[in-house]
């Protein structure tokens, strides 16, 4: 989206947040965060704040994340199309409630990844003073000088292959309907990439890669679908799952226990990677979970409310399972 | 006996009570030979693997992981092996990510009746084990 049109959508969405204001406890929105080249999650109560509302492609939090605590409110809730699939599998696993929530749709043609913007900038990293989102470029000016990036670089790998830019579920629609990205590489292009590499490669590379891990659990607090958070196993002495020590291995651990509890619900909205302090790719994970599940068992989730996951449910004689016979 | 080549590896193998466990019972009583890499664990059901438990393993520092339950269609719980052939399969599949071969793990059935069966499986996965040697596992000595 560029500027003119996101304007008038902007003012259709702040009319509506308005209208339906009065019937709700919350409306979880974007709104202008620490910079010009930051959004933060805006909870409004009072219509005054609705005017503080903001959207671009700076709007990249999924806000389902913060559904299943809000259970027993009347919510509102912006979703992207990314985001609405977390809601779908929200109310597939039961975990919040549709009579209660108001889901005001928002079609989007990609967000920026600000760990690829500030690579692109690495030696002007101090105070952003202004940010002009074009439809292709976006010019970022800093103390020192402005720079011209081009969209396409800066988006995240979700959007790249992005196949559900409109909201799969929503009361209210604003904006114009968006195609679907038509990845030259192919959807998994960054598992095909991995996978050139040899096994000893890998390791390698992760081990490489978690080593910076901090074990902060940013991940898992920002993955909508990470529900257990204080009851999560890699908190409990018994079973002790996770030992303390500081190493790759506990570091890698942690990271499978993620990624194996989000198997078959995992709905892709990159928020575990992009809330890495680390720049750790912990997305890579689950993408080839999701990918090995849709091949299996051809289920994509967070599309269908009424569904069954497919790790919990199973067929006498699996189509795409054979029996390796000894 | 140990491996075919080598010194002996540690192989974890998870079986479930009812019919794998049996069968490895089964070719001790019939006093089959069998390699001994293999220490086996014994779960209520195949239904019970948690993808978890035989990541945990690796890690750890096992060679190779076997898990073995009732023939499909024949599970004590009538359907716990049908889960866990689907999680095992996508865990099997994401192994290679990680950097580990796949032919670490495999997941099988067997019943309490075929020891026979069960020393064939021991000793085939037991041999493929060899040919991969040792696991590089995520050593601890890699800590940062």
């Amino acid at each position: 989206m560029f500027e003119g049109e996101a304007v008038t959508t902007l003012d259709e969405l702040k009319r509506t947040m308005k209208e339906k204001l009065p019937e709700l406890d919350v409306i979880i929105a974007w709104g202008q965060g620490f910079d010009p080249l930051h959004a933060t999650p805006l909870f409004i109560r009072d219509a005054d704040q609705v005017e503080q509302a903001v959207w671009n492609p700076l709007c990249v939090h999924n806000l389902a994340t913060y559904l299943p605590w809000l259970k027993d409110k009347r919510v509102g809730v912006l979703v992207k199309g990314c985001d609405s699939r977390s809601v779908v599998q929200l109310l597939q696993e039961g975990l919040i409630d549709r009579d209660r929530l108001t889901v005001f749709g928002l079609p989007c043609s990609g967000v920026l990844d600000l760990s690829k913007v500030a690579e692109r900038m690495p030696d002007d990293l101090g105070l952003v003073r202004e940010v002009d989102l074009q439809q292709d470029q976006v010019e970022i000016t800093t103390a020192k000088r402005t720079h011209t990036l081009e969209k396409r670089d800066l988006l995240p790998t979700k959007c790249l292959v992005c196949q559900y830019p409109n909201p799969v579920i929503a009361d209210h629609v604003f904006g114009e309907e968006r195609h679907p990205a038509d990845p030259e590489q192919g959807r998994y292009f960054d598992l095909e990439e991995m996978e050139e590499r040899s096994l000893q490669e890998r390791m390698e590379y992760w081990k490489q890669e978690l080593d910076r891990c901090i074990r902060c659990y940013a991940c898992r607090n920002a993955c909508p679908l990470c529900v257990c958070q204080d009851h999560c196993i890699a908190e409990t002495r018994d079973p002790n799952w996770l030992r303390q020590e500081d190493t790759v291995r506990e570091k890698l651990m942690f990271q499978m226990i993620h990624a194996m509890h989000l198997a078959g619900r995992c709905t892709e909205c990159g928020e575990c990677e992009r809330a890495c302090p680390m720049g750790i790719p912990v997305f890579t994970f689950k993408r080839q979970l999701n990918r090995d599940l849709q091949e299996l068992f051809g289920y994509q989730a967070g599309t269908d409310p009424t569904a069954v996951p497919p790790l919990m449910t199973f067929r006498v004689d699996e189509e795409n399972i054979k029996d390796r016979g000894w | 006996m140990s491996g075919e080549s080598g010194p002996e590896l540690r192989i974890i193998g998870f079986l479930c009570n009812w019919c794998s466990y049996g069968g490895a019972d089964t070719a001790g009583v019939g006093r089959m030979a069998q390699p001994t890499d293999l220490r086996i664990i014994r779960i209520p059901c195949t239904g019970r693997m948690d993808p978890l438990f035989v990541l945990r393993a690796l890690f750890d520092g096992a060679d190779g992981v076997l898990v073995s339950g009732c023939h499909p269609r024949d599970c004590h719980y009538t359907e716990g092996n049908f889960y866990a052939r689907r999680r095992l399969e996508m865990l099997k599949r994401f192994l290679p990510l990680l950097g580990l071969d796949d032919k670490r793990f495999e997941y099988t059935w067997v019943s309490a009746s075929e020891g026979q069966r069960w020393q064939t499986v021991v000793t085939r996965f037991t041999e493929q084990v060899h040919q991969l040697g040792p696991s590089p596992g995520i050593a601890k000595e890699c800590a940062a």
